[in-house]
């Protein structure tokens, strides 16, 4: 009743005041997210390359045309999706497990927990890359070390330089800086599951397994539906690791769409065709979020 | 409320061979941290000896001061408004200049990411106006989109606008995504509608009533956004990567990568490098964990 009573001048005041909050947030958001995320579309349709003071140049499609006859990017594009399938599920069961063996420790053991598989996050992407590069080095690296004093390799094995072995070798890093937040959010969503239905299970005689496939597993799907998003998203955006340890080498074979993007933009300054690829990375992103959530909803009562 | 549990729990192989995995793999997490502090204080020998030393033999600073004397920077320069004259500090080493920056970087990101935020968050859960809603789902969709794909348009914004080279250029980007503008809508929902109406009818102003009432309710939520912002802003190494150059510009990331690619078998020097950089957003993590960690999981909620 009131609400219909409410004089204009009130509906005004909580407008103007409303938009006056927001604005220095707007300012910022628009500026340097909306406005880029526009241009990006924008430029892909343009030849734009840059450092010859020479106007961008429009030429439709023909980006996206190239980039699907680029066997580069074609290359760039079955790695990624490669990370993408090994370690999307591969971080989700880990993350699972750590978190269903540390959710009823107590206190300060799970924190101690949550918080050392959390550090190669927190370390950055260069720190932990730059180790791990002399791990895997050679002649110094204590993989080499290691694997002939177990006996499972021969001779020193080249991680790095060797394609049968790149990309594996940086999908295992990537793994170590993905579990830190897919673990605290499973401890937290376990330890929120309804302890009644739980107890009520185990009356009934249900074993742990049942337990957990029948009830703990429905009531934490929205938590594994957004670490299953968040995890694709940082796997089809690894950089760093590439970057810094092989370039995208050896013959190619550890190139991904975001270091190709980088190449092209910013080694051959391609600025149109890095966006277009930018675009498309964009749309893979985004069909894959869809199916996990229609996997997810068809998987759950929600 | 598991306290109660624990006696009914009992101890099965199962049980004892998870904890025994989780203990090995806790240690192989630690390892590359171990690695890079003691590698740090190894001496050359030992570093590239084929035979890992487990643990440094003696302790030796050569491979800092290596680091320290590899190249030098002013310990600041602030450009005077209005002029082209830059007052500059006195030479150090560029190491000390990099962290600077990348406090620096992180403090303002982390400043300027919160004040926005929090002013944003509350207008978008407790004020009704015409567009609230469209804002919200451009937020929403934004925060679903890789954050790299807009990297090149705004490299070519940046030098229109003359940040290129400029810590600016790394900070706007990130105190416009709008995570944090999520985080905290998430936690004005939680504000009593009538605490507010009651300050309005005490006549009450807009900017009295958000700073009174509305901040020391969000403060939880204003910790967290305060370190993930921190520790993203601070680890955030391809945005770093193309915006800046200069060698008084970098960031302690960029500098380690720089040495890395300039002399890549120096490990010794490169692991100082990497101490230097990790050991100072470690020691914040450790110190604000429990903040961080409510922030990633109130992040998620309705995610």
């Amino acid at each position: 009743m009131r609400r219909s009573s409410m004089s204009k001048a009130l509906v005004r005041r909580e407008t103007i005041s409303g938009y006056l909050f927001l604005l220095p947030s707007l300012i910022f958001f628009v500026g340097f997210v909306v406005y880029p995320m526009i241009m990006c579309v924008y430029t892909s349709f343009f030849d734009a390359t840059m450092g010859k003071d020479r106007q961008d140049i429009f030429i439709g499609l023909q980006n996206y045309k190239d980039l699907f006859k680029d066997p580069a990017f074609l290359k760039a594009l079955k790695n990624t999706l490669v990370i993408v399938i090994v370690s999307v599920p591969v971080t989700c069961a880990f993350s699972l497990w750590v978190s269903s063996a540390i959710y009823k420790m107590r206190g300060p053991i799970r924190s101690a927990f949550r918080c050392i598989f959390y550090l190669p996050v927190v370390t950055g992407s260069v720190a932990v890359t730059v180790v791990w590069k002399w791990m895997y080095n050679n002649y110094y690296g204590i993989f080499n070390y290691i694997g002939k004093g177990l006996g499972i390799i021969e001779k020193n094995i080249n991680w790095l330089g060797d394609e049968r072995f790149a990309l594996g070798c940086i999908i295992l890093i990537l793994l170590t800086t993905s579990v830190g937040q897919p673990i605290v959010l499973y401890v937290s969503a376990l330890g929120n599951v309804d302890n009644s239905l739980v107890e009520a299970a185990q009356v009934d005689g249900a074993n742990d397994l049942q337990v957990f496939w029948k009830i703990k597993w429905p009531q934490i799907m929205p938590t594994t539906l957004y670490i299953m998003v968040i995890t694709t998203i940082n796997s089809f955006q690894c950089f760093a690791l590439i970057q810094l340890l092989t370039s995208g080498g050896p013959n190619h074979s550890t190139d991904t769409i975001m270091y190709y993007i980088y190449y092209q933009a910013f080694k051959l300054y391609h600025y149109g065709y890095g966006n277009a690829m930018g675009v498309i990375l964009a749309i893979i992103i985004a069909i894959f979020s869809a199916v996990q959530f229609k996997l997810a909803k068809a998987d759950t009562s929600y | 409320m598991n306290n109660l549990n624990h006696g009914v729990h009992h101890t099965t192989p199962y049980k004892v061979i998870s904890v025994i995995i989780l203990l090995v793999m806790a240690f192989l997490f630690l390892f590359p941290l171990y690695w890079i502090v003691t590698g740090s204080f190894k001496t050359m020998k030992e570093i590239n000896s084929t035979t890992p030393a487990w643990w440094p033999s003696e302790w030796v600073l050569t491979n800092y001061e290596k680091l320290f004397s590899r190249r030098s920077a002013p310990l600041f320069s602030i450009p005077i408004p209005f002029t082209d004259e830059v007052v500059t500090g006195p030479t150090v080493p560029a190491a000390i200049r990099w962290l600077i920056n990348t406090v620096w970087m992180a403090v303002a990101s982390m400043v300027l990411t919160c004040i926005t935020a929090t002013m944003a968050g509350y207008s978008l859960a407790k004020k009704r106006f015409v567009g609230r809603g469209l804002v919200f789902t451009l937020i929403v969709c934004a925060m679903a989109l890789p954050k790299q794909v807009i990297l090149i348009p705004l490299i070519r914004e940046m030098n229109a606008l003359k940040l290129y080279d400029k810590m600016g250029a790394v900070i706007f980007p990130i105190v416009g995504w709008p995570f944090g503008v999520f985080l905290m809508k998430q936690f004005s929902e939680g504000i009593p509608g009538e605490m507010l109406e009651a300050a309005r009818i005490d006549g009450a102003s807009e900017a009295k009533t958000f700073l009174r009432i509305v901040v020391p309710l969000v403060k939880p939520g204003v910790g967290a956004l305060a370190i993930f912002t921190f520790i993203n802003s601070w680890n955030d190494y391809f945005m770093q990567l193309i915006m800046l150059s200069s060698t008084s510009n970098l960031t302690i990331s960029l500098g380690i990568a720089q040495l890395q690619a300039e002399l890549s078998t120096d490990y010794g020097l490169i692991m100082a490098g990497a101490a230097l950089a990790a050991v100072p957003i470690l020691t914040v993590f450790i110190i604000f964990q429990k903040y961080f960690t409510q922030g990633i999981t109130m992040g998620a909620v309705k995610g």
